[in-house]
């Protein structure tokens, strides 16, 4: 049932797209996410889809386009990176105030100034508390696994669904990926599932009118509760897709977790060579863990701490800069286990700013600190009783 | 037709919205909507309009209406219409297909978000040739947010934003021409219509709802908050925009422009400035040049 395809983060997501093939797709390129675009319309002009294609003159309309064209009863999807992602703000807020279920492909890329067009998590991260569900891809075929996911998400809570890939490290980068037949994408995805229809003359709707306070207050409770509900619907709709393409995808997997001494929690391409060195580090007796984060908003605050559980150290590593702040990543994991009771010994790393390298060398240096503190911790308990 | 018969017609905005009195933009949007005669969706920028019809639990659209941001209309409505038809022609779903009819975009917008910070969504949706009606009421400054000038403001005239002192007498610049942007597009039809002529802008809307393509027509919408006079006197302030030559009245069909209301012996143009406030202190003698810009100005627009 699943065919093997080599195909690029940006491919595998036009790929995914094609198969969805939504009602209307506003297109603006973008470095490094061009050829998701690239690649859509010339599926649009080979007529493999039947998406109206709208060539919008900026990433502001390319958002602004989806929000009327699902406003107005379709399917809509666009993609975007850095400088983009950074011109939709506005938008972002009003696609989700509005609790329409359009998904959008990111390519991550740091933001300017200075200008750079490589890899981090700048763009994303800066715009976590938007209201959208945000889906963190290791490798394309997670890109395209999660794209699949991401329409059931949107439509099953009525809100936004972001899944984002690593610029040019995953976007550019070609892998084995397995497809599942046309057929079979639109079975799962079903038919657009929307809270309302501009376009139904019966019933006219004002849509976003001025709301007292009250009101607006009421609004923000209801799409709070609706974006929480994601992570139940992750898990039975990736369940479902798994029966399908026999890959489970879990909220946050972990890596040699169980005994581990010293964690190390990340999202996105940097999970790969993670686990490589925690698989060396194992061989020579190590005990070190990943676990790396996939659904970044709604932040899995039970599972993070259930992984982490009695695991004495742990590092979290933010690929974005933090300006008189602890770190995005790093805050949310803290965060999620103080209440629960866990209290390891918490280390904040920031790294592959721009695109920079982040070597397996890199890697085992922290895991080798971390395990010092570790064992640092453990003299000082010892010491101490 | 004629005004008592045009009165009959559906003008699908409700009694009871919430615009000052003396506001022009009920009148022009009224006028606008009773030339429909098939089903319409209305976009409409943040602004005047957006704020008094939509207090919410209460709405005066009897139309389906969607309001997203202040600059971004001509994408919005893009939307809109690629939604529509994907639903009607290539929608897999039957139900759905057979209950979409063609229906009319007709998008508004005040001068904020047509001149300026809309123009650039604007300008794409017409290149992209966007089959939709663009109406803007211009009331040549930031009303909603309680007059801050824009770049529809005339030259001379007061706002919070281009005041009076020693160093000012209002605004310093003049006003950009919208209508001759929208022409430089090429678009199968353009106008400038007047609340005070209201068969000449139901005729211009009726006209431009019969092509395909991008439209847009420009109407002066007088403001008695912003331009400083009594509300009693929006038609008539109107009309003397028209008969002094400040607002031609004009229509272009694949860029033939056209005067649909002549003005063969214009009116002098202080007869419109002298009951605005906002011109006031243009009638201190030092000030006496900036009337004769104007005047230059209109004279070589026309």
């Amino acid at each position: 049932m699943n065919k093997i395809r080599a195909l690029t983060g940006g491919q595998a997501s036009a790929f995914a797209m094609r198969q969805i093939n939504p009602g209307v797709v506003p297109v603006y390129p973008i470095t490094p996410q061009t050829p998701i675009v690239e690649f859509f319309a010339k599926y649009a002009a080979a007529g493999d889809v039947d998406s109206e294609v709208i060539t919008v003159e900026s990433e502001h309309s390319a958002l602004s386009c989806a929000i009327g064209a699902a406003a107005a009863g379709v399917r809509a999807m666009t993609a975007t990176s850095s400088q983009g992602l950074a011109l939709m703000f506005e938008m972002l807020y009003i696609a989700s105030g509005l609790r329409l279920p359009i998904v959008m492909s990111v390519a991550n890329r740091s933001l300017s100034a200075p200008i750079n067009i490589h890899c981090d998590h700048s763009d994303s991260l800066g715009v976590r508390s938007a209201g959208w569900v945000q889906i963190y891809c290791e490798n394309p075929q997670e890109v395209y696994d999660s794209t699949l996911l991401a329409v059931r998400l949107a439509e099953g809570a009525q809100t936004p669904v972001m899944v984002l890939q690593d610029g040019f490290i995953t976007s550019h980068c070609v892998e084995g990926v397995k497809i599942l037949e046309d057929e079979i994408v639109t079975e799962y995805i079903g038919k657009y599932r929307s809270a309302y229809n501009l376009l139904n003359h019966e019933k006219p709707l004002t849509v976003n009118p001025t709301v007292p306070d009250s009101i607006y207050a009421e609004a923000k409770a209801e799409q709070e509760k609706a974006i929480k509900s994601v992570g139940d619907l992750f898990i039975a709709e990736s369940q479902s897709l798994a029966e399908l393409t026999g890959r489970p995808l879990k909220i946050c997997e972990a890596y040699g977790t169980d005994d581990a001494e010293a964690i190390l929690v990340v999202q996105s391409s940097m999970a790969g060579t993670v686990r490589s060195v925690v698989e060396d580090l194992r061989k020579k007796g190590l005990p070190v863990g990943l676990i790396k984060n996939r659904l970044y908003r709604p932040f899995p605050d039970k599972e993070i701490s259930r992984l982490i559980g009695g695991c004495p150290v742990v590092g979290v590593i933010d690929r974005t800069a933090a300006f008189g702040e602890y770190p995005p990543l790093y805050s949310d994991v803290l965060a999620s286990i103080y209440d629960k009771d866990i209290h390891p010994y918490m280390e904040s790393y920031q790294l592959g700013l721009g695109g920079t390298d982040v070597r397996a060398e890199e890697i085992e240096a922290i895991f080798m600190n971390l395990l010092d503190e570790a064992k640092g911790l453990k003299a000082s308990k010892n010491h101490g009783s | 037709m004629d005004l008592k018969k045009l009165a009959e017609n559906n003008s699908y905005l409700a009694k009871g919205h919430r615009t000052c009195q003396g506001c022009a933009i009920p009148i022009i949007v009224r006028t606008a909507l009773r030339a429909l005669d098939s089903p319409a969706v209305i976009v409409c920028a943040t602004g005047c309009l957006q704020v008094t019809t939509t207090p919410y639990p209460q709405t005066s659209w009897e139309l389906p209406y969607m309001h997203s941001a202040l600059e971004n209309v001509g994408a919005t409505a893009a939307g809109i219409e690629g939604a529509n038809i994907f639903q009607q022609n290539k929608s897999g779903n039957i139900a759905l297909k057979k209950s979409q009819k063609e229906i009319k975009i007709i998008a508004f917008g005040g001068d904020g978000a047509t001149y300026d910070i809309g123009l650039q969504s604007l300008s794409a949706a017409f290149e992209r040739g966007q089959n939709f009606l663009y109406l803007c009421y211009d009331n040549q400054a930031y009303m909603n947010t309680g007059v801050q000038r824009s770049s529809a403001t005339p030259l001379g005239a007061w706002t919070t934003t281009s005041e009076r002192g020693v160093n000012g007498k209002g605004k310093k610049e003049i006003r950009k021409s919208m209508t001759e942007i929208a022409l430089a597009h090429k678009l199968p039809y353009i106008a400038q219509a007047s609340p005070s002529h209201i068969l000449d802008l139901y005729e211009k809307v009726k006209k431009a709802l019969g092509i395909k393509g991008p439209k847009f027509i420009n109407v002066l919408s007088p403001c008695p908050l912003g331009w400083k006079y009594s509300p009693e006197l929006t038609v008539k302030l109107a009309n003397l925009a028209v008969n002094t030559r400040f607002w031609p009245l004009f229509e272009a069909e694949n860029g033939r422009v056209k005067i649909t209301v002549p003005v063969e012996n214009p009116l002098p143009l202080i007869e419109f400035l002298k009951p605005q406030g906002r011109f006031a202190h243009l009638f201190k003698d030092k000030n006496s040049e900036i009337i004769k810009s104007l005047e230059i100005g209109i004279e070589q627009d026309w």
